[in-house]
C-alpha cells in the first residue's frame, strides 16, 4: 500500500498555464473527488499522472520511483477517460481478455455480475455501443483490473439515473471487498458528496482545498434569517456569498460557528458540497 | 433508515442517531446483529469511513459491540441506557426550546402551562 505524490506540476498549453504549481498526495484505500471548473486541468493533470502526456515540470512519484514512462508502476493504474485505445472491430468481451493479458488477471467473477447488473452485451463491438453503454464497459474495465490507483474521468457520462446510483453502490461494495484508491472526476458534485472520503479543489491552476469532506462540511453553513441577525451573527466569520430575498439574507459561511446557536434568531443549515464548490470557484463580482 | 443529506447534523452523526432510534423502538433487538457497515454504506451511497465513524460513536457509549469476524451486535442494557440518556436531556433538549419558542412567540408562562394541559388531555 503506497501514496501517490504529485509535487509542483506544472503544464502550459501553447501560451496558457493550465498547471501552476500542483502539490498533493494521494493516500492507499480512499476515494477521491478531484472538483475544478470547465478547462482548470483535471483531465490534463490525471492524463500525466498516468503517463499518456508530459508535464513541463514537477514529478509523480510512487514508491520513490517517477511514473514517468514506468512501465511497472503503469500497471498499478488505470485511467478511464473519453480516450478510446481499442482497434476498431473489438468486440467488449474481447477487450475483457486483451486488457486480462496486458495486465496479468481480470476479475472475471465481479465482471460477469457487472455485465449481468448493467445489462451489457459483451458481443458488440465496443465501436457500436451507445454513449451510456460504453461508459458501462469502461467502469467494467475499471472495476476488474488489479490496479491499485483507479481514476475515474467523467464515470457517469450518459448514464440514466439507474445505472448511475447502481455504479455508485457498486463502486463502494468493490471498495469494501477490496480497497483500492479511487479517484474521481465529476461535475455531478452532489451526487457524490457522500460517497467520496476525501475531496481536492483545482482553481486556476493550484490545488485549493485538499482535506477530509466530513470535517470540510462540519465548517460549511447557509446562516438565513432578517438582514440584520444575519449581519450580527456572521460578524468575523468568513463569508463566502450572500443572497437576499426581499429583507431575507443567506449567507454562505465557512468556518468555525459560536458554540450555542439555539438562541439566536437566525436559522442554521448544512451548506452543500456542490454550494461550497460554486462559492469557492466563482469568479463573478471578484 | 432514511438520511436527511441537507440536515445541519453531519452524517456519520445522522448515523448513530438512526441507529439509536432503531434500538430505543425496539427494531434492533438487543443481543442481535445490526447492518453491517458495507450494507448501510451499500444502500445509501455513503462513504463507509462516514458510517464507521457513527458505529463508533455508539461503540463508545456501549450501545453496540464489536465481534470479531461477525459484525456489530446491539448489547444487553443498550435500550435502557438510551432510555436514562434521553431522560437526562429531556429538559435541555424539549423543555428549554420550548420555552425559547414560547417567547419568540409573546405566550407567557400561563398560556404555555395551559397548552401543555391542553395536550395531556387530548392524549
Amino acid at each position: 500500500m503506497s501514496e501517490l505524490i504529485v509535487k509542483h506540476i506544472q503544464k502550459k498549453y501553447r501560451r496558457h498555464q493550465v498547471l501552476k504549481n500542483i502539490s498533493f498526495t494521494l493516500e492507499p484505500e480512499k476515494i477521491y473527488g478531484l472538483l475544478g471548473r470547465n478547462g482548470v486541468g483535471k483531465s490534463t493533470l490525471l492524463r500525466i499522472i498516468n503517463n499518456r502526456t508530459f508535464a513541463d515540470s514537477g514529478e509523480v512519484i510512487l514508491d520513490g520511483q517517477s511514473v514517468v514512462d514506468n512501465e511497472a508502476v503503469q500497471r498499478r493504474f488505470y485511467l478511464m477517460s473519453d480516450a478510446d485505445f481499442y482497434p476498431s472491430g473489438m468486440k467488449a468481451k474481447q477487450a475483457f481478455q486483451w486488457l486480462s493479458q496486458l495486465y496479468g488477471t481480470f476479475d472475471w467473477t465481479y465482471s460477469e455480475h457487472l455485465v449481468a447488473a448493467f445489462g451489457l452485451d459483451v458481443n458488440q463491438k465496443i465501436a457500436k455501443l451507445s454513449t451510456g453503454y460504453l461508459t458501462i464497459f469502461k467502469l467494467i474495465v475499471a472495476l476488474c483490473l488489479p490496479v491499485e490507483f483507479i481514476f475515474l474521468d467523467e464515470p457517469v457520462l450518459g448514464l440514466d439515473a439507474n445505472n448511475r446510483e447502481l455504479f455508485y453502490s457498486e463502486l463502494l461494495s468493490t471498495y469494501e471487498d477490496r480497497p483500492r484508491t479511487f479517484v474521481i472526476v465529476t461535475h455531478l458534485i452532489e451526487e457524490i458528496a457522500h460517497l467520496i472520503e476525501h475531496v481536492l479543489i483545482i482553481d486556476e491552476g493550484v490545488v485549493t482545498k485538499d482535506c477530509d469532506v466530513t470535517l470540510l462540511m462540519n465548517q460549511a453553513h447557509v446562516i438565513s434569517g432578517p438582514q440584520t441577525a444575519v449581519r450580527d451573527f456572521t460578524q468575523g466569520l468568513r463569508v463566502l456569498a450572500r443572497k437576499h430575498l426581499g429583507e431575507i439574507e443567506m449567507a454562505y459561511v465557512l468556518g468555525e460557528l459560536p458554540r450555542d446557536t439555539r438562541t439566536s434568531t437566525v436559522s442554521i443549515q448544512q451548506m452543500s458540497l456542490q454550494e461550497l464548490f460554486v462559492y469557492l470557484t466563482d469568479k463573478v463580482g471578484e | 433508515m432514511h438520511f436527511d443529506f441537507s440536515s445541519a447534523e453531519p452524517i456519520y452523526q445522522q448515523v448513530a442517531d438512526q441507529i439509536e432510534e432503531a434500538i430505543f423502538a425496539g427494531a434492533f433487538v438487543e443481543g442481535t446483529q445490526i447492518p453491517s457497515t458495507t450494507e448501510i454504506s451499500r444502500e445509501f451511497k455513503i462513504n463507509p469511513a462516514t458510517v464507521l465513524k457513527g458505529m463508533n460513536i455508539l461503540v463508545e457509549q456501549q450501545l453496540i459491540e464489536k465481534r470479531r469476524g461477525l459484525g456489530m451486535f446491539v448489547m444487553s442494557g443498550a435500550q435502557n441506557k438510551i432510555i436514562a440518556k434521553r431522560k437526562a436531556s429531556f429538559y435541555e433538549d424539549y423543555v428549554k426550546s420550548l420555552i425559547i419558542e414560547s417567547k419568540k412567540l409573546g405566550l407567557s408562562r400561563s398560556d404555555l402551562q395551559g397548552l401543555i394541559e391542553k395536550g395531556y388531555r387530548h392524549e
